[in-house]
Formats: C-alpha cells, sequence, structure tokens
C-alpha cells in the first residue's frame, strides 16, 4: 500500500514539474464576460489578433449566463480562481472595488493624463482615489430610430431636430379606430425600457434642470424645470395622445412590428432591428430641447484586471488590457457588436460619423453624460413609479417628481453610507 | 471491529438503521438545513454578495418593519391567499362534484381540466400577458373592442393587475385539484348515500351532511396545500410583469418577488435573508396550523 501511495506522489510531482516547465514558457490568462453571441464573437477575434502579436501569452474566454454572472465572478476570486480580466458593467464599479476584487490599472501603461485626453469624458467615472480602475472598450448612447415607410406616407421628409418638430410629427403619424384606440404610435414611450434615461440625463437637462450633482450622490431634478420635463413627456400619452405606454407590451415591439413612427433606444438595438425583414428604419440623432440644448446618455462596459492576476500572469493582463481599449480592438467591437468606440479618436473618423446608423449614435457621444448609479434597478423604479403615479393615481407631476427625488435620495444615501 | 461484535443483536439494528440513514441525514444537513440555518445567520448580516459579511444585527429586521413596499406587499401575498384559496377550492370541488356524476367523455373532461397543470407556468404566464394586452394584440380587448366597449386596463391599473394575475394561477391549478376531490368523493361508501336515498333526503342535505364532512381530509389537505402555493407564487407575477415586476406601483408584488429582487437586482443580500425568514415563518405557522387540524379530527 505504502510502495503505490509513493509511487503516485512521485508520479503527480513529476508530472507536476512538466506542467510548471510548460507553463514557464506560456502564460495563459482568463477573460471572462457574460454570454451575449456577438460579444463572444467579438472578443474571440480579439484574442486570435492578441495571440497573433504576442507569442507565449493566450488568452481562454471563459463566459456565463448573465443572471449568473456577478456571483460567479464573486466567488471564483477571493478563491483564486476565475478571471485575471474581466468585465463588468460600469455602474457595479465601486462595489468590485470596494471587495478588493480588482486592481488599478498600472500608471506606466495607462496614465491618468493620457486617458482623461483620449477617452470620451464619461469614463471618469472609474476613476477612484486618483487611480483608473478600469477601461471600456465600447459605449452605448441613445438615439431616435424613425419608420421611414411610415414617414414617406405621412409625405415627411426629415426626422425631427427638435421636441417641437417630433410632437408634430408624432402627431401626424398616430393612427386611431374609431373608438379612439391607438392602432399606430406617433412615438413609443415606456418607462421601462429607456426612457428613464431619456427622461433622467436628456429631458431634465434640456428643460433647465440639473438631474444630480457631479458626484451623482445628491438628486437636484426636484424643481419646477424638472417638473415641467416630466410633464412634457407623460403629456405625450395623456394629453398629446401620440403614445400609450402599454401599446403592444413593449415599445421596441411596437416599432419591431411596424406600428410605430419613431422610438428612442441605444445602440445596441441596431442588431435586432437590422434582422427585422420588412421593416424600413433610419437613425437621427435625439430631439433638441426648447432651447436647443442636445444631450444624451452612456452607458458601457468596462474591462478590469482582478486582483487575482499576480506576476507574469498581471504582465499579461497589462498587455491584453492595452490591446483591448486600443483603436483597433474598438473598430472590431463596432463592427462585431455594434457598440461604439470609447475613445474619439477611434469614433469619430469620417467614415463613423458619415454612416447613416452609427453616426446619429456618435455624435450623441459628444454631449453624452453616464449617470453613476448606485443601484440601476432602484433608481429606474423611482423614475417608474411616478410616471405609474401620473397616469394611474392623477398625481400631479411636481408631486411625483418631489415623491421620486426623496426615494431616490434615500436609495443613494443608504448606498453610499456604507 | 471488536466493539461492534459485543453488540445485541437490537443494537446491531440500531447500527444498520443509522448506517442506511446516514446517507439522507447528511444530505438533508447538507442540502437543507445549513442553507436555512445560513440564511438565518445572514438575515442578522449586511453584504452584497462581494465583500465580506459584517454584523448589523437587527437592522435587517428594523428597515423592514418601517418599509412601506414591505407592507404593500405583506398584503398582496395575503389577498393571493385570501381571493386564491377559496376561489380555487369552490371551483375546483363544484366541477369535481359535477365531473364525478357524469360517465360521457368522463376521462377527457377530466384530461382537458387536468391539462393546464401540466403546462410550463412560464408559457402559460405569457400567453395570459397576450390576452391582457390592449387593442391591438389583446385577445380580451380586441374582443370588447369590437362589442363596442371602453378597453380594460387589465395589467396597467393598481386595481385590476392583481385579479388579472391571480385568475391564470387559480385556473392552473384547478386541474390538481379536481382529481384529489374526485379522489375523495369516491373513497365516500355508496351506501351512506343508498340509506339517504331510501329516507328521501333532499341533494341538498346529502351534499350538506354526508358529502363535505366526510370530504374533511380532502379539503383540510387542499387548503394547506394551495396556501402555501398562493404564499409563494412568483412565476406568474414575475412573466406577467417583467417590464416593471410586482407593478404597477407594487400593486401586484407577492412577498417572493419582493425577496428575489432585493438579492437580485439590489445585491442586499442580508435585508432579503431578513424577508425569507419572514416567509419562512409564515409557512410555518401554516404549516404547524395543519398538523393541529389534522390531529383533531
Amino acid at each position: 500500500m505504502k510502495a503505490i501511495t509513493t509511487l503516485a506522489l512521485c508520479a503527480s510531482s513529476a508530472l507536476g514539474t512538466l506542467f510548471a516547465a510548460g507553463s514557464a514558457s506560456a502564460v495563459e490568462i482568463e477573460y471572462w464576460q457574460y454570454i451575449f453571441d456577438a460579444r463572444i464573437t467579438a472578443m474571440d477575434t480579439l484574442i486570435a489578433n492578441f495571440e497573433a502579436a504576442n507569442p507565449g501569452i493566450t488568452v481562454k474566454q471563459s463566459t456565463f449566463p448573465y443572471a449568473d454572472y456577478r456571483t460567479k465572478v464573486a466567488a471564483a476570486i477571493p478563491a483564486g480562481q476565475g478571471p485575471d480580466v474581466v468585465q463588468l458593467f460600469y455602474g457595479w464599479l465601486n462595489d468590485y472595488v470596494a471587495a478588493d476584487l480588482i486592481q488599478p490599472l498600472p500608471t506606466d501603461v495607462f496614465p491618468v493624463e493620457r486617458i482623461e485626453a483620449e477617452f470620451f469624458p464619461m469614463v471618469q467615472a472609474m476613476k477612484i482615489d486618483g487611480n483608473y480602475m478600469a477601461l471600456p472598450t465600447a459605449v452605448r448612447s441613445l438615439a431616435l430610430f424613425y419608420n421611414t415607410k411610415l414617414f414617406a406616407e405621412a409625405g415627411i421628409t426629415a426626422p425631427p431636430a427638435t421636441l417641437d418638430e417630433m410632437v408634430s410629427i408624432a402627431e401626424k403619424l398616430t393612427k386611431k379606430d374609431g373608438a379612439g384606440n391607438i392602432t399606430v404610435e406617433g412615438i413609443t414611450s415606456g418607462m421601462t425600457a429607456q426612457d428613464h434615461q431619456w427622461l433622467r440625463e436628456v429631458l431634465f437637462r434640456q428643460f433647465g434642470a440639473v438631474p444630480y450633482t457631479d458626484d451623482y450622490r445628491t438628486v437636484t431634478y426636484n424643481t419646477p424645470e424638472g417638473a415641467a420635463a416630466l410633464e412634457f413627456y407623460t403629456s405625450l400619452e395623456q394629453t398629446m395622445g401620440v403614445t400609450s405606454s402599454t401599446f403592444m407590451d413593449e415599445p421596441q415591439a411596437a416599432f419591431k412590428a411596424g406600428r410605430a413612427g419613431m422610438h428612442i433606444d441605444g445602440s445596441f438595438r441596431i442588431g435586432a432591428l437590422k434582422d427585422t425583414r420588412g421593416l424600413e428604419w433610419a437613425v437621427a440623432e435625439l430631439p433638441a430641447g426648447p432651447t436647443g440644448v442636445q444631450s444624451n446618455y452612456a452607458s458601457y462596459w468596462v474591462n478590469a484586471i482582478t486582483s487575482k492576476a499576480t506576476g507574469e500572469k498581471y504582465d499579461a493582463a497589462v498587455k491584453f488590457m492595452d490591446y483591448i481599449t486600443s483603436d483597433e480592438a474598438m473598430q472590431v467591437w463596432l463592427e462585431t457588436v455594434g457598440e461604439l468606440p470609447a475613445k474619439p479618436s477611434a469614433a469619430l473618423t469620417d467614415a463613423n460619423i458619415a454612416d447613416p446608423v452609427y453616426g446619429p449614435f456618435i455624435k450623441g457621444l459628444g454631449y453624452s453624460h453616464a449617470t453613476i448609479f448606485a443601484d440601476e434597478t432602484g433608481q429606474r423604479q423611482v423614475l417608474v413609479d411616478a410616471v405609474s403615479r401620473i397616469f394611474l393615481e392623477n398625481q400631479s407631476p411636481a408631486d411625483a417628481l418631489a415623491i421620486a427625488a426623496a426615494a431616490e435620495q434615500t436609495l443613494l444615501d443608504a448606498y453610499y453610507a456604507k | 471491529m471488536k466493539l461492534y461484535r459485543n453488540l445485541s443483536i437490537s443494537q446491531k439494528q440500531v447500527v444498520w438503521a443509522w448506517t442506511f440513514l446516514a446517507l439522507p441525514v447528511l444530505f438533508y444537513v447538507v442540502i437543507r438545513f445549513y442553507p436555512t440555518l445560513n440564511a438565518i445567520v445572514l438575515s442578522f448580516q449586511d453584504w452584497n454578495l462581494l465583500g465580506a459579511r459584517t454584523w448589523v444585527g437587527l437592522e435587517n429586521y428594523d428597515r423592514l418593519i418601517h418599509d412601506p413596499v414591505f407592507w404593500k406587499v405583506f398584503k398582496n401575498t395575503f389577498i393571493y391567499l385570501i381571493l386564491g384559496t377559496p376561489l380555487s377550492l369552490l371551483a375546483s370541488f363544484t366541477i369535481a362534484y359535477h365531473l364525478d356524476k357524469i360517465r360521457f367523455l368522463h376521462g377527457t373532461l377530466r384530461a382537458l381540466y387536468f391539462l393546464p397543470f401540466l403546462t410550463s407556468t412560464v408559457a402559460m404566464a405569457w400567453v395570459w400577458r397576450w390576452f391582457y394586452q390592449p387593442v391591438p394584440i389583446g385577445l380580451f380587448n380586441n374582443f370588447i373592442a369590437s362589442m363596442g366597449f371602453q378597453q380594460i386596463a387589465f395589467l396597467n391599473s393598481t386595481t385590476n393587475a392583481l385579479p388579472a394575475i391571480l385568475l391564470p394561477a387559480i385556473w392552473a391549478g384547478l386541474g390538481f385539484q379536481i382529481i384529489i376531490f374526485m379522489a375523495g368523493l369516491r373513497a365516500i361508501p355508496i351506501s351512506y348515500y343508498e340509506a339517504a336515498r331510501i329516507d328521501g333526503v333532499s341533494s341538498w342535505t346529502i351534499l350538506r351532511e354526508i358529502t363535505v364532512p366526510l370530504l374533511k381530509p380532502t379539503i383540510v389537505f387542499l387548503v394547506v396545500f394551495s396556501s402555501i402555493s398562493f404564499l409563494r407564487i412568483f412565476d406568474q407575477v414575475f412573466n406577467m410583469t417583467t417590464n416593471n415586476p410586482g407593478g404597477p406601483l407594487d400593486s401586484t408584488k407577492p412577498l417572493v418577488l419582493m425577496i428575489y429582487q432585493t438579492a437580485f437586482t439590489s445585491y442586499d443580500m442580508g435585508y432579503a435573508a431578513a424577508q425569507t425568514v419572514v416567509l419562512f415563518s409564515i409557512l410555518l405557522v401554516v404549516s404547524l396550523l395543519q398538523l393541529r387540524i389534522m390531529r383533531d379530527r
């Protein structure tokens, strides 16, 4: 018995040495993201390019369903397993930093001044205590999708440039049956889709309210201007009758079915609409406000180096991070996923700006704001409920907004008190 | 080994019994008791799934008592129970009682009633969600509108949404309850009915004096079973209101959905655990009441 054990020990240690020798010449690092086909394909392309340029480093991509993602990352890294480079939603960063799961980007490869000069300003949300913790490959913004067939039928030649034009076009496009029920919407609406972002970062600002203080820890939209913005939004359904928030279950479904003239959505919607047969659509920038103010909401997923990466794996991870935040990687991401480059130098190329589909989104990036969420779902719910109270309980926009502001402030205070 | 040899036969039997029991005991300890105890411990802690757990004492429970959403949700959960259990029992008993009396197509009808129980709740919830949509896609509203009436806001209403979600939940559970009721009805000796008929008693009296009292064990079982399922309602609500889960304005949100959201969208695990402990206590009380009633019999 003892002899067998000794033999087994010898064999395993010999094997161990063999593998150790093997890994000395080739470093393997692991990359994690959630399952989304286009993103996986794009990352496969990037990994192939990276490995060709850096012989001796291999990158293994692991993907998980979105629902399990956070739990898996949290369990794996402290256990010394899991990713060396990980993709996270920008709104989650604080939690990951507080839990020591990710480490700051080294300033020799990623100098703070260079990041701030090269990336869109919204990336500054990734700076904690003077260090950048993570960087995006791509960003998303909002734009106005419109149905060109319905526009042509109504004799409208150009998409709206202002909110007033948007309303008058929506009125022309709306069709109703004999009983006054909407059968074709002028513009889609739904706070549970992208409208809460449109209201928060676009309409509030266009009507003269500032939604939050610069650090996004204090709610400041509870002003007469903020109430005017909310009133404008709810009047689209309540008084102008050009939209219905419950129409066809989801705003994007109505637009996809050709039953809505206009639809505000993110660049991530492009892929799904491209595959819809019989739908003729185009994209325009979000309409400007009453005083000509343009605004947009941007969000992004970032890549970060985890605290698990040390030694040669850390060096490899830094190189990989450097590559996936390069202009080349951003262009690959744009072409494969449809998400926009995170640097003006890659985004604002003549070809991209002139692109009829990506162009309006990219122009929107120039004047966009990225909300720093403490609890995105909770903060969304606050505005969803405000609109519900106006529609279902006849509350005035000013009262609804006051309640929303107080509720959101409570959420923010609870989060930052920790 | 020697120790075992010295045991008496009955002692050896005990040893073997525990050897065989060890596996299920181990299973229960690891799969059931450990997570349950862990959840109770977690309810006194603060944890966002990522960092360390920190003790906060009774803070989570204190927050729960002062959370208006929790009380709203608590009320909703009991509305699901108070409306759902009697309605579903009444409907299933009526159907079972009459189904028991017919011979023609008996098997087919029984199968048809049982069919919804076999259907996936998610698929069923989405089909009903489509039924409830406004014009031009909703089945019910298209019909109502074609008759010239005003549309009904089924799901987008703080008053209609809960009953609208409860209805398919009741409908889906009917098949199971009908089968159990029919088994109970069949188990009543036919001689009681014959004796009653010889005495010339009305069928209403037969129902009241013979059928219902003798069905008591069946009714108790179904009351407890359906109470627990209505207290734990989640799938129907979540799938019919995914855009605004438990909405509008939390009017349809049951406790389980609140737990899910607190845990997996707000990542506030300690607070979610405190809610879970409350749900656990409610279910425990319901189960203990069941044992009590069964013993009285």
